[in-house]
């Protein structure tokens, strides 16, 4: 039988001389095989990513409303009108707030996982994850719609639990209040955490499953209280975990613009600076710079958490 | 990380609290979808009826939006299954230049936020004159989904031992007949899982879709414009409903592929 097939290899003609060369020649087959995949997200990605960046360098005129297409910093300028400024700010702290909310709420859940959880109810915290990060974005946000709506069941609740002075106390704080949660950045807040805590979770959990074992015995032995051990053995050890959650839930948040535009305030976000300015204004420079901002910040981002050693762990 | 200690209290309370976030509200819309309110968000629903549902079937724009969006699941995640296999089989197999530069061009695309994936491939169609249209619908979410399978595929490639390989070329069998018989085989569940990721990622996605789409209105994009200007919510609240049961399904077939795999071993 081998013999039969070691004959039949050399009358492949063709083809059998093709799969001799890549033998042959590893990198070749390396070539072969990366060539579809560069061409396509070579040109279709890194292409329109450079359009873009490209188009930020342009400006608009200002009376004929065309595109100028030489260089110029005048976009970026615009950026740092205060209204414009204004936005950015706002879209940085709402991503700052949800992150590290979701580290709060995802840590305990990671932890009980990693440590407690065996066998079938692994199984089981596993789906109770997956399911909700992979369930429908906008159902999930048209969730919190019917939450958050003035007969919804947030309000039920409230006055069935004779709550409700809390709730308009909650709304009455400047800034962050409004005429109801559906209105408010609170309730811009509490989707946004919603919809990104699952990309938390995982990364969390992940890390604390290769905290080894005997250093948190070692811990224990050296007269550690679980307190201790959690905040100067445990933590520290999860931290590239949380740090590669936060990637996400900032990345996720810094961009979103269709969750402010449903739940919150007509204040915007740079997400929604950026589809206004490309769309109906038709500003393609100043949309395409305010679309540099994320990616900025994200290069930043990345970059810090890379020497923290955090990107091994996604 | 195993230990012996009871969990406390403490931790007990977050951990039921935190799930209890993460899916008490997608359970909610299991119920609004049999209210028979259909003018408010009426909490709790003043009667439960089958009504919507007939009412929903019967809607051509319902049917023309799912069918497109299937279309473009279907197509877009058979492309990033080719992509995305052949660049995990070429990172996986051999080190070269750039390989950590090839991880990152696959990541980029979901690592950045969707809206500049999606303002980036609009400039960038504009500026060629491309019409938008289904294409272009497909031509953005191949590109995101190739990191879902390229994932899945890595993961598998890494736990594939090169041995085996090497027992099939000495065994006689030119580089096609070890694809197909030997590398195929024991990829194909991870695959398998891969393509049903990206086709969901793919039937889900509306941040991309708004940018790359002409007049065409995938699922997702028909949800957002109820959910911008609610016209029809009883009907809203059924597609919801369909939608999550619907993802559902193939997310639980990739867990079980993978998970099988994993306990064999």
């Amino acid at each position: 039988m081998t013999a039969v097939a070691a004959v039949n290899s050399k009358t492949h003609g063709i083809w059998g001389r093709i799969s001799d060369l890549m033998w042959r020649k590893p990198g070749l087959l390396v070539a072969t095989l990366l060539s579809l995949p560069i061409l396509w997200l070579g040109i279709i990605y890194l292409g329109s990513l450079f359009t873009l960046l490209l188009q930020s360098f342009y400006s608009i005129d200002e009376f004929s409303g065309m595109i100028r297409r030489e260089f110029t910093l005048k976009t970026y300028g615009e950026l740092l009108s205060p209204a414009n400024f204004d936005i950015i700010l706002r879209t940085f702290l709402m991503a700052c707030a949800v992150t590290i909310s979701a580290a709060f709420i995802a840590f305990p859940i990671a932890y009980y996982a990693a440590r407690y959880a065996r066998g079938r109810l692994k199984a089981l915290f596993y789906l109770a994850v997956m399911l909700p990060l992979w369930s429908s974005y906008l159902v999930k946000i048209y969730a919190w719609k019917l939450i958050l709506a003035k007969e919804g069941i947030v309000n039920w609740l409230v006055s069935e639990l004779g709550l409700s002075f809390l709730l308009n106390a909650l709304l009455s704080v400047p800034v962050i209040g409004g005429n109801s949660l559906s209105v408010s950045y609170v309730g811009t807040y509490l989707v946004l955490l919603y919809v990104w805590l699952p990309f938390m979770i995982l990364p969390v959990q992940a890390a604390l499953e290769r905290v080894p074992t005997n250093l948190i015995e070692a811990s224990r032995d050296l007269g550690g209280t679980q307190r201790q051990t959690l905040r100067i053995v445990i933590i520290p050890l999860a931290m590239p975990g949380i740090i590669a959650g936060s990637i996400f839930t900032f990345s996720l948040t810094l961009g979103d613009f269709i969750v402010p535009q449903i739940i919150g305030t007509s204040r915007r976000f740079i997400g929604q600076a950026v589809y206004a300015h490309q769309g109906t204004a038709g500003n393609i420079p100043l949309a395409a710079a305010f679309a540099v901002v994320p990616i900025v910040i994200m290069t930043i981002y990345l970059w810090v958490a890379k020497r923290q050693g955090a990107l091994d762990a996604l | 990380m195993r230990f012996d200690d009871r969990p406390s209290a403490t931790l007990r309370v977050a951990v039921i609290g935190g799930l209890l976030f993460l899916h008490l509200p997608i359970l909610l819309i299991f119920l609004y979808a049999f209210t028979t309110e259909d003018k408010s968000y009426e909490f709790p629903p003043p009667g439960l009826t089958l009504r919507w549902f007939a009412v929903t079937w019967n809607r051509p724009d319902v049917w023309e939006a799912l069918e497109l969006s299937l279309k473009v699941a279907a197509v877009s995640s058979l492309i990033a299954l080719v992509l995305g296999t052949l660049c995990a089989a070429a990172v996986s197999r051999s080190r070269f230049f750039g390989r950590e530069s090839i991880s990152l061009l696959v990541i980029l695309p979901i690592a950045l936020p969707g809206i500049i994936t999606g303002i980036s491939l609009r400039s960038a169609f504009n500026l060629f004159d491309i019409p938008f249209s289904t294409l272009t619908i497909i031509l953005g979410h191949a590109t995101f989904c190739v990191v879902v399978v390229y994932n899945n595929a890595i993961a598998r490639f890494r736990r594939l031992s090169g041995s085996i390989i090497e027992a099939s070329m000495d065994l006689g069998a030119d580089g096609f007949q070890t694809f197909r018989y030997v590398i195929v085989p024991n990829i194909a569940t991870a695959l398998l899982a891969g393509g049903m990721l990206a086709f969901a990622l793919s039937f889900d996605e509306v941040i991309v879709t708004t940018f790359t789409a002409g007049q065409q209105q995938t699922l997702p994009i028909w949800m957002l414009e109820e959910l911008v200007r609610p016209r029809q919510r009883p009907v809203t609240n059924v597609v919801a409903m369909v939608v999550v049961a619907v993802t559902f399904m193939p997310i639980l077939g990739a867990y079980y592929l993978t998970a099988e795999k994993v306990a064999r071993r």
